[in-house]
Formats: C-alpha cells, structure tokens, sequence
C-alpha cells in the first residue's frame, strides 16, 4: 500500500544521491562540451574566443591521436584476452579439490589490491628493470641479454602489468561463477560418457557464459581509462609509443595547456565509454529483472 | 578405485595451483623481501634471504614522512566511504523497500555515471577545484572519491537490502512499530552485515584510486598512491626503499581484501554474479 506519503518518503530519501550524482555528471561534463569550442589557454588569455570545431580537426589530425587509440584499443584487447582465458584456465583448476585451497585464493587474488602505482613500480623495478630486476637475473642465468622492457617493449611491458593487476578479479569472478554449477548436472554428464573437453565445451562455459559477459564488460570499463600505470613506468613513452588515449588527454591539458583539444579528445573518451557502457547496461539491467 | 584416482589427481592439482598462486603472488612476495635488504644486497642478484635490516623502513619514515600519506590515505579512505554511505543508505533504503515505476532507471543511470572517463572531465574539475580552493584539500578530495564510488555503494546495499524480506517490515508495522522503531530495531540489524561489506569494498576502492588523488593534490592531502608516484624517478639507490615503501602503502589493504574476496565479488559485478 503505497501512500502519497510514503512515495514521497521515497523521493525525499532518493533525493540526495540523484542530485549529487546529476550534478558531478552534468556540470564537468558541460564544461568539456564547451572548452572543445574555445581556444582556451590559461597562460595565455588574450587568445580565446570560440572556435568551432578546430580542436576537434587539430587533436583529430595529431599523428599521436591515432597512435593513443590504437594503443588503447591493444591495451583493452590484449589484457581482456589474457585476462579472460587465463581466469577460466585457472579458475577450473582452483575448482578442484585441493589442498590449501584457502591460501591459494588468498595469493593468486592478492595482486588486485595492490594500488596501481605500486603494481607499476614493483614491476618495473624489481622485475622488469634491465640490469636488477628478477627478468634480467634470470636472462644472465641461461646466459641471454637482459631485456629493456620499458625502452624497446613498452606496450607489452604494460600490457604485462595490467594483466597482471586484473587476472585475480576475473579468475575470482569466473571461479565464483563456476562454484554455482550444478554437481549433479556435471555427475549427469559424467556418467553419460561426456569428456572433459564436451564437459567444459556444452555444459561449463555456456553456465560461465555470463560471467565472462560481466567480465569483459567491467574490465573494459577501467581499461580504457589506464592512467597511473603508464604515468610511473613509460611516461607514454619512447616518443608516443606507450601514450593511450586518457594519457594524451592528460598531457594535452595539464602538461601543453592545450586545454580545447584535450577536451575534444575527452569527448571522444567519452562516446568511446558510452559505446561500452550500452552494452554494459544491458548485461547488467536483465539481472535486475529477475 | 575412484578414491586412488581421486588422491592422484588432488596431488596433481594441488601442485599446479600452488606453483601458479605463487607465481601470481611472487612480485609482492620479492618486494615484501626486499623490504627488509640493505640497498647493497637489493642490487647484487636474486636472492630470496634477506639480512632482516629495517633500515627501509626507518629511512622511507625519516627521509619522504611516509606517515603523514598514510594518515591521509586512512582519513581519506574512510571518509569517503561514511559519507558515501550517509547518502547512499536511504537511497538505497527507499528503492528496495518501496520501488517506483523509475526505481529501476535510476539506479541504471547511477551505474551509468560510474562509465563516465575521468580525463574527460579532468580539466573542468581542475579548474573548479583550483577557484574554489579545493586544490590539495582532503575535503576536496573526500567529496570526489565519495562521489566516485557513490555509485558502487548504492547498488551495493540496494542488492542487499533487497534480500531483507519486506514480511517482516509488515509484520513489525502491524505489531505498532513506529518508522523510527522499525529502522531502528527491526532493519538495522538486518542490514549491518551488508553495511559492513559494502563498506570494506569501499575502502578498499578509495585507498586504491590512482587518478584524481595524484592530479588533484600536491603536498599537503596527499595520500600514499601520490607519495610513491613520486618513487618513479629514481635517484641513486632505492630498490629497499622502494620494496618497504610499497610494502607499507599495501599491506593494510592486502589484509582488508583477504577478508572481502566474496563481497569483491558481489560489489564489482553490481550483484550479477554472486
């Protein structure tokens, strides 16, 4: 029985979520949609003034710009791959009986706490780094040349980290997910005869199917905004080799002051996520539904 | 003749898995190590036995004054989240217990607002920050990492308030509890497990967050993300300062998370798979 008062209860409890959140959304981001008209640069007033859409042509037409969304699109690709595939192998074999299966959980998902810049930093200077870290130890044992990660692979170097970073939060997910399948589905299946390969193919991975979905769809979320990781490692460097496309954001707007393109470039980001988010939404809206 | 198999294929499993774990777990372990080395040994080769100095530790203190990020990193964290959970808990409180045609829709275009890229907004908020003297505050940054997270927190305890049955709402009501009896004795003993998780989570995200507690602060709000940023231009030796620093700015959330893997879950997959 829901009264007038109540539902205004309601309103007046759900008022001060929906407000903050409208406004933190709407109010940055109007500001974004109206810097990436203006030549705008705070070192230098005298200049501004509305440009239409030539930031859009100049930050479209920087050969960086291609580069940031090709990197970024690598950077997603590959760490969702790695991510993925690597969740579902390990998240079968932590599935099985085992002992000491608590602190094997504890280990394997302890990196996704680790904070970002401390992620980045271990590995590259503890692991990566060309003359102390474990790699370069390791390459002199068997007699090799240690490798510059960060000067010669600086995208796979990253691209190891940060799958490094989510490879806990899908294998957690995914290993959540399959401790939900039904024993007696998989006996069934078992005395039928069916292999483990048919098992995993027509009975594991369609009831896994969802929880790959949510993976893919969380994890992009946050990869296409890595930040903090190529900050402290690469710099976006050698040249634009490792700069993605909220690096170039960044440096176009605190590092050049160019504040117009980098705005026309988070627009760009942000139709980029809105893509994503779409798909996200939906994955996640059926569940509410039940 | 299954058992024997079984104990054979357990040994097996059981060594691969703890060969991956400790694969997985290796770079904190090696820093953990190295942590306790002298910056001479942390340079000579792989070596898994430390002297066990501390001098780390003391030099990280004496010479960068880790404590003072970590104070900021402990009052940002858990400020953020209190204040998240001030707003969010009748938020979520209303849409679970009495849903409206648009209960639904907003809690999507909540989630919505989390897909927002933060570059894009970086500057506008920049510049809010900077003329309204928010630049470098931890009120600042408190109110932005709540805002952040706000999102995860109300569907966070949306999820759980609405496994609390309404049954027991009604009955309470019809027993003459008053709203503010029900809340008070009826609900809130419910919710305090879901609480309790949503928060954990949220700590655990605000500790964590790399991006706008770097770019907003410079010195005095500062919190530990920001502090070893600042180890990414080496100078002369620093490999133990930098295992003990690292150590330290992740050992308090480590232990928090072992203890909030089910709720990682819950939280980061707004409760699509639990």
């Amino acid at each position: 029985m829901a009264t007038q008062q109540t539902r205004s209860l309601a309103r007046f409890m759900m008022a001060p979520s929906v407000v903050l959140l409208f406004v933190w959304m709407i109010v940055p981001l109007a500001f974004t949609l109206w810097f990436s008209f203006q030549q705008y640069n705070p070192l230098n007033p005298i200049r501004d003034g509305f440009v239409g859409f030539s930031n859009y042509a100049l930050f479209y037409s920087n050969p960086a710009f291609l580069q940031s969304i090709l990197n970024t699109l690598i950077l997603v690709v590959s760490v969702l791959l790695i991510t993925v595939i690597g969740g579902i192998l390990l998240a079968l074999l932590l599935d099985q009986p085992i002992w000491g299966q608590g602190i094997v959980r504890i280990l394997v998902i302890s990196p996704f706490f680790v904070m970002p810049p401390v992620a980045a930093l271990v590995w590259k200077n503890m692991i990566m780094h060309p003359q102390y870290g474990v790699f370069a130890d390791i390459a002199r044992f068997f007699g090799g040349q240690p490798i510059d990660w960060f000067g010669q692979y600086p995208m796979p170097a990253i691209i190891i980290i940060v799958a490094w970073q989510w490879l806990p939060f899908a294998t957690l997910i995914l290993l959540t997910s399959l401790q939900s399948l039904d024993g007696e589905q998989k006996e069934a299946a078992e005395m039928d005869g069916a292999g483990f390969i048919s098992r995993f193919i027509y009975l594991t991975l369609p009831h896994m199917s969802r929880a790959i979905t949510v993976v893919i769809l969380i994890q992009t979320i946050f990869l296409l905004s890595v930040y903090a990781e190529i900050l402290v490692t690469t710099n976006g460097g050698p040249g634009y080799a490792s700069t993605n496309l909220p690096f170039l954001v960044y440096q176009k707007a605190l590092l050049e002051f160019k504040i117009g393109q980098a705005s026309a470039g988070g627009i760009l980001a942000v139709i980029l996520a809105n893509i994503v988010a779409f798909f996200a939404m939906r994955a996640v809206g059926k569940n509410l539904d039940k | 003749m299954a058992r024997a198999v079984s104990t054979q294929h357990k040994t097996i499993a059981t060594a691969a898995a703890w060969i991956v774990a400790l694969l997985i777990f290796f770079p904190i372990l090696y820093t953990i190590i190295t942590s306790f080395k002298s910056e001479q040994e942390a340079i000579q080769g792989f070596n898994l036995f430390p002297s066990g100095t501390t001098e780390s530790y003391t030099a990280v203190e004496a010479q960068s004054g880790y404590f003072k990020f970590f104070l900021n990193s402990v009052f940002l964290s858990v400020g953020s989240t209190i204040l998240a959970l001030l707003v969010a808990i009748p938020a979520a409180w209303s849409m679970a217990f009495s849903p409206g045609k648009w209960t639904k829709d907003i809690l999507m275009w909540m989630l919505s607002t989390k897909m927002m890229p933060a570059v894009a907004v970086l500057f506008p908020i920049y510049l809010i920050f900077r003329d309204t003297g928010l630049l470098d505050s931890r009120i600042g940054l408190m109110i932005m990492l709540m805002l952040i997270n706000l999102p995860i927190v109300v569907w966070m305890l949306y999820t759980y308030f609405r496994e609390i049955p309404g049954e027991i709402l009604e009955a309470a009501r019809m027993d003459g509890a008053s709203l503010w009896n029900e809340i008070v004795y009826v609900l809130t003993p419910m919710a305090v497990p879901g609480i309790a998780s949503t928060m954990l989570l949220n700590i655990i995200l605000a500790w964590n967050e790399a991006f706008w507690t770097i770019r907003l602060t410079t010195t005095e709000a500062a919190p530990l993300t920001a502090f070893i940023s600042s180890f990414s231009s080496p100078q002369g030796l620093f490999w133990a300062k930098l295992s003990a620093a690292s150590t330290l700015a992740i050992a308090p959330i480590l232990i928090m998370g072992w203890f909030s893997q089910k709720q990682l879950v819950r939280g980061l997959t707004f409760g699509a798979v639990k």
